[in-house]
């Protein structure tokens, strides 16, 4: 197909519903997104998928045991000056995890710009965001397994609470640090000029992105589920 | 708007989300203060759903990707909707079961010290 075609196909491209008919049919690929973007989200469906695995499971779980739930806003509370603050780390955990998502956005932006320095700069602080909440993490598992809460028994009530624990946080934080290194190794290519050798192309910022952002998705679900609920 | 240059929005929509984003988490936080109830669990569900979905609609630029593209990757998760429905309905039945063949819970909770 010659250029003028192909740039006057472009031109009158359809969207809406029209436009659905148009991108599956077309004979060529399907979503005019670079193919690393598209094949992250397909990543991302499946993983949604596993996520939903286990919260659901979770949910069963949890209405199936006739024992008592522990009471999260109990069981994750701290004592800071002699006062009982629920859910306190769980809580900036959380506001961690979202101003690592905003220097990760701001990231993608000034790769588009081709800023170099910033994006580097902004990746390393969302990478490090990304350490400290899996540090909290870290802190959390220790301190509930000295106060005797293990996969199978637990003494503030449902063993399942356990099970449902480890399993969905120890996921979603083995995600948060395969992201941290997946955007260290970014971050680095970055500065060192190996996209400017390979066309000067920055999406795969916005594609490292793509995935940091789900990350913090997930966290809003397991947050509103396993902690408030 | 997705050009060949890929997604570049002006910066301000990024702090206006990430804004709304520690707002809204505040607000999740708030309802643990809550008695619980169908109120609580209502807002906790809203207060998710508008995180989320400023997430993967702004931080993830899905609002600005053809329908294709949004159709392919977010109507597949609907179906997790039934996979809820079904576990919760065997769930309560489990659960029915269990008290009627080996009776109430005996277990003895203690309360969690730190």
């Amino acid at each position: 197909m010659s250029e003028a075609v192909m740039g006057s196909e472009a031109a009158i491209e359809p969207t809406g519903k029209r436009g659905v008919e148009h991108d599956f049919s077309r004979d060529k690929q399907v979503f005019p997104v670079p193919w690393g973007k598209a094949m992250m989200w397909i990543f991302l469906l499946s993983d949604t998928f596993i996520f939903s695995c286990f919260l659901v499971s979770y949910m069963k779980v949890r209405i199936s045991t006739t024992d008592p739930w522990p009471n999260p806003s109990e069981v994750f509370g701290l004592t800071l000056f002699g006062v009982s603050v629920p859910l306190l780390l769980i809580a900036i955990m959380t506001f961690v995890l979202i101003t690592s998502s905003g220097t990760m956005a701001l990231a993608v932006n000034y790769g588009y710009r081709k800023d170099r320095k910033k994006t580097f700069w902004l990746m390393v602080a969302t990478a490090l965001l990304g350490a400290t909440f899996v540090s909290m993490q870290a802190f959390e598992w220790t301190k509930l397994i000295m106060e005797g809460v293990r996969p199978w028994e637990n003494p503030f009530g449902a063993a399942q609470f356990g099970s449902s624990f480890f399993m969905i946080t120890g996921f979603h934080g083995m995600h948060v640090s395969a992201g941290v290194i997946y955007l260290l190794v970014v971050a680095n290519r970055v500065r060192n000029g190996f996209y400017e050798r390979r066309g000067g192309k920055y999406e795969i910022v916005e594609i490292a992105g793509l995935y940091w952002h789900f990350v913090d998705l997930v966290w809003v679900f397991i947050f509103a589920f396993f902690y408030l609920w | 708007m997705a050009s060949a240059e890929g997604q570049q929005h002006p910066l301000k929509i990024y702090w206006i989300m990430w804004g709304a984003l520690f707002v809204l988490s505040g607000f999740s936080y708030a309802t643990d203060f809550m008695p619980d109830g169908a109120l609580r669990t209502a807002l906790i569900l809203t207060f998710m759903m508008l995180k989320a979905g400023g997430i993967v609609w702004i931080f993830m630029h899905m609002g600005w990707e053809r329908l294709s593209l949004k159709l392919a990757i977010l109507a597949p998760p609907v179906a997790i909707l039934v996979l809820i429905w079904l576990m919760s309905y065997e769930g309560h039945y489990v659960e029915n079961n269990r008290i009627d063949n080996y009776g109430e819970s005996t277990f003895e909770p203690e309360a969690p010290h730190h």
